[in-house]
């Protein structure tokens, strides 16, 4: 297993070399949805609390690396942090309210998607941010901007991002916090009475996670230079980040860039092969009905059941 | 002021009440460090209200909880394990998903937080409630008595001073209740102190060296096993008055 992983990576690390700059693209989003998806898989696969509102973490941490960049001339490798700190107190406020509650299941699900539309709502009536508008960043080319000529080296910022979320969730999945974690997604009230402090555990998982997903932010950002409220906070992205480790294997470490892998080509090739005759909404059906075969085929998603092969295989 | 010669568990004057359903009412007992206190009456007597009241998994409307010297009010669950008191679950709560061993290891980080020595511990405690051979099985897998083996050595896992026990004998067979009583005798022979609810008597009465009889959640005798199993109003709690002045025979 570690072999094949340490060969999956060589391959990622040196592809660029061999890639037109549309493949070097459709790359650039696995990673980038991969990388949200590990972020998400914190809270919504160990802890198992099911934020479907992460996108307004998203958005917190792209508009503020985005103003800062333009308003105050901060490089958004700096603006990257602050908005990933921002992101993390507003993660804090939906799991306060959520956990110290006892918000569970749809509860939960609603409480995290209201606080994501009251972001769109704001940002969209909110003019000093660009209102409907949206807010624009114009191109420069400067790697202080977070802006690249080359895409190969969004290519490699992306594949850095995943693999240092990937790193972080494999180190908290080998500690008491990552057992903990888990074990409160199996029985939260067993739980505390084993002396695991649930609200504590529950709300660090929040925050690093939405910390994470605010970092993201600015990488959308400037990678798209483009921020529409409706998109950056709309409901779709929190769809986007939160199939991708459900189809991979929630609570597993490789299943949100398993489900990466497996989603975003798909989403890129249905676009096209639709978008052309008028089918634009077409690949959300296929999305839709992949989803429905994994829940009835693969309910721990596929990361899950390849291991199981993987063993057998192994075993034989 | 946690006097080691003070008694380890006292219950003073607690009530609980649910809507119109007076649940426990001016409940007062004490335990002793080393005791196994046996806690027995009816069907809805309350008595898993009380363990609820003595983990922090219910607030008593009135009155107070000490243990080691120390009032528990205000207290979650996690903060009153950590003290050194510790329940289980008269419906087993495994985590189903996880193995035998992942299961009492969180009981284990408890007191250890390492992952390597909680694993150790796990190991150990696995051993000792009889379940080795089954430390790497998902817990859902297990039967009752298993299950009902695995929630003791959860709970036995965060080190306890006081362990609760709800009904761990309820669905075992006889053989498998000799083994419990056998099981549980050993941890308080290890210095662990025992509050035990159950409803089979034969294991109540061989375990506890007291006894507190609970009727529509108040205390009505408390005692040796023998003066409380012939107790008339013990006889009256269960069968009815009309037994209490039956014919001995």
């Amino acid at each position: 297993m570690r072999w094949l992983l340490l060969a999956a990576l060589t391959v990622l690390l040196v592809l660029p070399a061999w890639i037109n700059s549309y493949a070097v693209t459709v790359f650039i989003f696995i990673f980038f949805y991969a990388f949200l998806g590990q972020a998400w898989n914190l809270v919504g696969g160990y802890a198992g609390q099911l934020s479907a509102g992460h996108a307004a973490f998203v958005g917190i941490g792209a508009y503020t690396s985005a103003l800062l960049s333009a308003q105050a001339g901060l490089t958004p490798w700096v603006g990257m942090l602050v908005g990933g700190v921002l992101a993390a107190a507003l993660g804090t406020v939906v799991g306060y309210l959520g956990f110290r509650f006892g918000l569970r299941g749809f509860y939960f699900v609603l409480l995290t998607v209201a606080f994501a539309e009251v972001c769109r709502i704001v940002a969209l009536n909110t003019d000093a941010v660009g209102g409907a508008l949206g807010f624009y960043i114009t191109f420069t080319g400067n790697p202080r901007q977070f802006q690249f000529q080359d895409n190969r080296v969004y290519y490699y910022v992306a594949l850095g991002l995943m693999l240092a979320a990937t790193g972080i969730v494999a180190a908290i999945e080998r500690r008491r916090f990552g057992a903990y974690l888990i074990a409160i997604r199996e029985d939260e009230q067993a739980c505390e009475a084993l002396g695991v402090n649930t609200f504590r555990y529950k709300m660090l998982a929040m925050v690093v996670s939405s910390f994470l997903t605010g970092v993201g932010g600015t990488f959308y950002a400037f990678y798209l230079f483009s921020l529409q409220p409706n998109s950056v906070f709309g409901i779709p992205l929190s769809v986007e980040i939160v199939i991708r480790p459900i189809v991979g294997g929630a609570g597993t470490v490789l299943g949100p860039i398993l489900g990466s892998f497996i989603l975003s080509p798909l989403a890129e090739a249905s676009r096209i092969y639709f978008g052309q005759g008028g089918w634009s909404g077409a690949h959300l059906i296929a999305y839709g009905l992949l989803l429905i075969a994994v829940v009835l085929f693969l309910p721990q998603g596929a990361y899950p059941a390849l291991r199981r092969l993987w063993v057998k295989a192994g075993a034989r | 002021m946690s006097a080691a010669g003070g008694p380890l568990l006292e219950v003073r004057g607690v009530g609980k009440r649910f809507g119109g359903l007076q649940a426990v009412h001016d409940l007062s007992f004490e335990m002793a460090r080393g005791e196994v206190l046996g806690l027995i009456g009816p069907n809805g007597a309350g008595k898993t209200t009380v363990f609820n009241l003595l983990s922090g998994f219910l607030a008593p409307d009135r009155g107070e909880v000490r243990f080691a010297g120390r009032s528990l009010a205000g207290l979650r669950p996690h903060a009153v394990c950590q003290l050194g008191l510790v329940r289980t679950f008269q419906i087993v709560r495994p985590f189903p998903h996880l193995s035998v061993l992942d299961n009492v290891r969180v009981g284990a980080l408890a007191r250890r937080p390492r992952m390597a020595e909680a694993r150790e511990r796990a190991h150990a405690i696995i051993e000792q409630v009889g379940l080795g051979a089954k430390a790497r099985q998902p817990a859902a897998g297990l039967t009752l008595a298993e299950r009902k083996r695995l929630e003791l050595a959860r709970a036995l896992a965060t080190e306890p001073t006081l362990l609760l026990l709800d009904e761990v004998m309820a669905g075992l067979n006889p053989t498998e209740i000799e083994a419990m009583v056998g099981l549980v005798r050993s941890i308080n022979a290890s210095g662990v102190s025992i509050l035990l609810i159950e409803h089979n008597m034969r294991a109540v009465m061989t375990l506890s060296g007291r006894i507190v009889v609970l009727s529509f959640g108040e205390m009505i005798v408390e005692g040796p096993p023998a003066a409380v199993a012939n107790h008339p109003r013990v006889i009256e709690a269960y069968l009815g008055e009309e037994y209490v002045h039956a014919p001995a025979r």
